[in-house]
């Protein structure tokens, strides 16, 4: 028999109708990922038994796991579906739409909240505008400048988010990728002019310290994002941030 | 009181966003539309670097040398003054990112580093790490999450654009567009609206680097509607892409330039494993070919040796597509510390790791020179750009603006590299600069723009919606894009010959007929991404028509277009001065005369419509030829 490469995707036809499983067989080629793979299906979408169903519907622009989109639990992970390799992977391969936020249709989900809570943390520096002031870069030694730069590449996929055991869109919680945003415009030459803001907005009820410390988040975060440092980095600069506070100290 | 003037940007990518940042800050009312989160743009792609010349490497590069290298390598087929003000501001707008936060890479003493790229002399190029178009992305997308926060810009992300809404004297007036979740299609009332909708480099099918948000669809429709397209026969093919189903990836030009080696097997029937190949019965095409450059010849030249050994020798590896781009001979740990990146790529995506196996590579469909024409005023003292000027990034259509990829301006013929990251901000900056110079002349605010404009524009889209949908051709729309695929990459590519070309028309022709018969069997009327695709890929058949006739009216070589019939080489062993040489300038010139225009492309019903248009050469008058020897 030809080789062929088996999947199981949670399917759900609107936000408000019962999802279901289809099984899904596609012949088999070697380099397939399953952004790939499921290009296959939506050209035939023929489910195992033959029938002709809907194609999949699923997320995706990059395919060089950059933009974030692709994000879904395959084999009960959350993962970029771009740089999962079939041939990585134990069959048949089950495909689910990420848990933590609501499903728009299939494997497609509402990631709406991701942004709301960079808002909420005011992850972003000030400026007076977008024109040139005729002044150099700032100097930036290498080191912080790598310590930085891992921060600021991640992509709002959600999968850390996926993984948190205290994030869920029904709770307040901002979750570590919107921490890990808060360390990185801390930290930066302007952008900690405005840490205590950015601080009072993590030390509320639904900041900081939801966190359990489980550790989940950097397990799972596909651009190895340093978020269990960051959270232990705010840790302290919100206690200090606490003391200023409470002694009327302005910074 | 009256409402503030309100304008539309389509587009959420470098040049979309900042676009609607400088909109917003001149106070008015913006509204972003986007298929999905802006943060997902394809800009994120973009690894190697922006150009700026801020010389901190000791090489006196200069602000009139990136000049120069900009207007050569584009073959002189830019505007001049446009050109002239962006590798002016170029330091300016880097220092503008550096605000907002993106973090350049820094050199051991702090400053911004440099690097190395193509088609270049001097460094030239800022980088943050290996994801530039990322980092700079993130930084315009914080500061409009800052003015949305503030209330100055919305966003409808998940909402594509499906077309302009003009009023009765064709002053452009809003937007129709279409909710990707519930397939609502509405009207959107506008002042002006600009698009920034991106490239169109899945006009050839899966053989591309771009992000499936490069469809050109959008700049299509504009078309459709009576905005001009300029120079689409220029579309530059870089050579060394890795080989994928989904997608070609690109192999940054740092493989070459680190040492890598392209080849095939001598025997196209070998089957072997590349490492088992003897040394001898490899042919290294490209050493032997260009023995002063070797592999490192410029992207176009590559593109064409390797379509050369392939198409025309017959030599591609396993009678495939394909060619190996080997690494294995250089240092493990040198390449594993200089080319990570590329490394890193090609073992995730393709499972096997290049230090030990040639990659396997071909060129592959990576950016629109051509795009939307859009208007300049010259500023007649500095022989730039005026600034502020409501002409600047207007398209042809009142009220309507263009800017980043999906414009045609600043890379002529052909586009350095690192300089499209920097083409779409700064493109976008003065986009949205020239939008409030024009709303400060509008005397019409669109409240006063009749209803019916836009209901009846509403129902036309619906009408598409439900003719598509009413299916029953029994014509499969991914299938279809293979084959547009197959033909624009195999005909109207990298090499190109007027009868392969008017053979591609006709099949174009017949493609466009069948997408109008595709079945969608989707019951679905949830986030149909059917029904989006098979929208989508009627204007990238209609794109292909565009780029085709293009071509086809182009009779010489010019950056990205080769024609072989119409070559014009020098003499071999003669250089400027000798007799010989002076005869062959004397013909480029000619040449120029006949051919140094824009290509001007205008919707009709029986097909595009072509013509030519002035450029201005006021910077710097062409005198010298280009040449690799
Ligand atoms: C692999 C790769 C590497 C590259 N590397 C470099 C590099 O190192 N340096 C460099 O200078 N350049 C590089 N480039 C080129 C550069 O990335 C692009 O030219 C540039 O990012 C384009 O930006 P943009 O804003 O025009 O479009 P995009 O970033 O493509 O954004 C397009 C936007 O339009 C929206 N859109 C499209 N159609 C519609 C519609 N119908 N309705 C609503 N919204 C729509 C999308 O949602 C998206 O937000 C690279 C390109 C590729 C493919
Ligand atoms: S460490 Fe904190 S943020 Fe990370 S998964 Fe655990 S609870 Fe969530
Ligand atoms: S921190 Fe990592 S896992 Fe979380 S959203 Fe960012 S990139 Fe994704
Ligand atoms: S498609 Fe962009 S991360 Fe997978």
């Amino acid at each position: 028999m030809a080789k062929t490469i088996e999947l199981n995707i949670r399917r759900q036809d609107t936000p408000y109708s019962p999802p279901y499983w289809q099984r899904f067989s596609i012949p088999y080629r070697r380099g397939h990922n399953i952004v790939s793979a499921l290009m296959v299906i939506r050209e035939h979408p023929h489910t195992r038994e033959g029938k002709r169903v809907d194609p999949v519907a699923w997320e995706f622009n990059c395919m060089e796991e950059v933009c974030g989109a692709c994000s879904m639990m395959i084999n009960g992970r959350p993962r970029q579906a771009c740089s999962t390799l079939v041939d990585s992977l134990d069959q048949p391969i089950r495909l689910e739409p990420l848990s933590k936020f609501p499903v728009v249709r299939d494997l497609m989900v509402d990631r709406s909240k991701i942004f709301n809570d960079l808002k909420r943390v005011r992850a972003w520096i000030e400026i007076d505008g977008a024109w040139d002031i005729h002044e150099g870069a700032p100097r930036i030694a290498p080191e912080t400048w790598r310590e930085n730069y891992l921060f600021s590449r991640c992509m709002s996929c959600g999968c850390c988010l996926e993984a948190c055991p205290e994030y869920a869109v029904e709770k307040d919680f901002v979750g570590p990728a919107a921490l890990a945003a808060v360390r990185l415009m801390n930290n930066h030459p302007t952008g900690r002019y405005h840490r205590r803001q950015r601080l009072h907005a993590i030390m509320g009820d639904d900041g900081l310290s939801n966190c359990g410390n489980a550790q989940n988040c950097v397990r799972v975060c596909p651009k190895q994002i340093p978020l269990t440092t960051a959270i232990g980095e705010l840790g302290r600069q919100t206690s200090l941030q606490l003391l200023r506070d409470l002694f009327g100290k302005s910074e | 009181m009256r409402r503030p003037r309100r304008v539309i940007v389509v587009g959420g990518g470098l040049g979309g966003l900042w676009s609607a940042l400088r909109v917003a800050e001149a106070g008015y009312q913006v509204e972003i539309f986007s298929l999905f989160e802006v943060k997902r743009s394809h800009s994120v792609c973009a690894q190697g670097g922006i150009n700026a010349s801020i010389d901190t490497k000791g090489e006196r590069d200069s602000v009139w040398q990136h000049i120069v290298d900009t207007l050569k390598g584009g073959a002189y087929l830019a505007n001049q003054p446009p050109v002239k003000t962006l590798c002016e501001e170029a330091p300016g707008i880097i220092r503008t990112f550096e605000r907002m936060g993106v973090t350049f890479s820094r050199t051991a003493e702090g400053l911004l580093d440099l690097r190395l790229f193509g088609g270049v002399k001097n460094r030239r190029t800022l980088f943050a790490g290996a994801s530039t178009g990322q980092q700079l992305l993130y930084g315009v997308d914080q500061e409009i999450r800052r003015q949305e926060a503030l209330g100055r810009v919305r966003k409808f992300e998940w909402w594509e654009f499906l077309s302009l809404v003009k009023d009765s004297q064709g002053i452009c007036k809003g937007i129709v567009a279409m909710n990707l979740r519930t397939m609502d299609v509405k009207g959107f009332r506008a002042d002006a609206v600009i698009l920034a909708t991106g490239g169109m480099g899945h006009v050839f099918g899966h053989r591309s680097t771009n992000s499936t948000n490069s469809t050109g669809s959008a700049a299509c429709r504009a078309y459709q509607q009576g905005a001009r397209f300029a120079n689409c026969e220029f579309f530059q093919f870089h050579p060394t892409a890795m080989l994928g189903d989904d997608k070609t990836r690109l192999m940054s030009e740092a493989a070459r330039g680190e040492g890598g080696r392209i080849w095939v097997p001598k025997n196209p029937g070998d089957q072997r494993k590349a490492s088992r190949i003897p040394e001898q019965e490899r042919y290294y095409f490209l050493e032997e070919w260009y023995p002063s450059y070797g592999n490192t010849v410029p992207r176009d030249l590559a593109s064409r040796a390797i379509w050369k050994v392939v198409h025309e020798m017959g030599l591609g590896v396993g009678g495939e597509d394909k060619v190996y781009l080997d690494l294995t001979h250089l240092n493990p740990g040198f390449i594993e510390q200089r080319l990570h990146a590329i490394l890193d790529i090609y073992r995730k995506f393709h499972g096997t790791d290049p230090v030990h196996e040639p990659m396997e590579i071909y060129p592959s469909a990576h950016y629109a020179m051509g795009g939307l024409w859009v208007d300049f005023e010259k500023d007649e003292a500095s022989g730039g750009l005026k600034a502020g000027s409501p002409r600047n990034h207007a398209t042809n259509l009142p009220g309507l603006y263009a800017c980043g990829e999906c414009d045609y301006g600043y890379h002529g013929a052909n586009r350095l590299g690192a300089n499209s990251l920097l083409s779409a901000s700064f493109s976008g900056r003065v986009a949205g600069e020239a939008v409030a110079s024009y709303l400060k002349g509008l005397e019409v605010g669109i409240e006063q723009v009749p209803e019916h404009f836009y209901t009846e524009e509403i129902s036309r889209q619906q009408r598409i919606n439900e003719e598509l949908l009413k299916g029953g051709g029994g014509e499969n729309p991914y299938t279809l894009h293979h084959e547009l695929g197959e033909i624009m990459s195999g005909q109207v590519g990298v090499v190109r010959d007027n009868t392969t070309l008017k053979q591609a028309i006709d099949s174009l022709q017949g493609l466009a007929q069948r997408c109008q018969t595709v079945d969608l069997e989707s019951s679905n009327s949830w986030s149909n991404q059917g029904l989006v695709y098979a929208r989508q890929l009627q204007e990238m058949v209609h794109l292909g028509l565009v780029i085709a006739s293009s071509a086809l009216a182009r009779d010489e070589c010019r950056g990205a277009h080769y024609k072989p019939a119409f070559e014009l080489t020098p003499p071999t062993d003669a250089y400027p001065g000798d007799p010989a040489y002076e005869v062959y300038r004397g013909k480029w010139k000619k040449q120029n005369q006949q051919w140094l225009k824009t290509t001007i492309t205008e919707h009709a019903t029986a097909g595009p419509r072509i013509s030519f248009d002035q450029v201005d050469l006021s910077v710097l008058p062409p005198e010298e030829p280009r040449d690799y020897r």
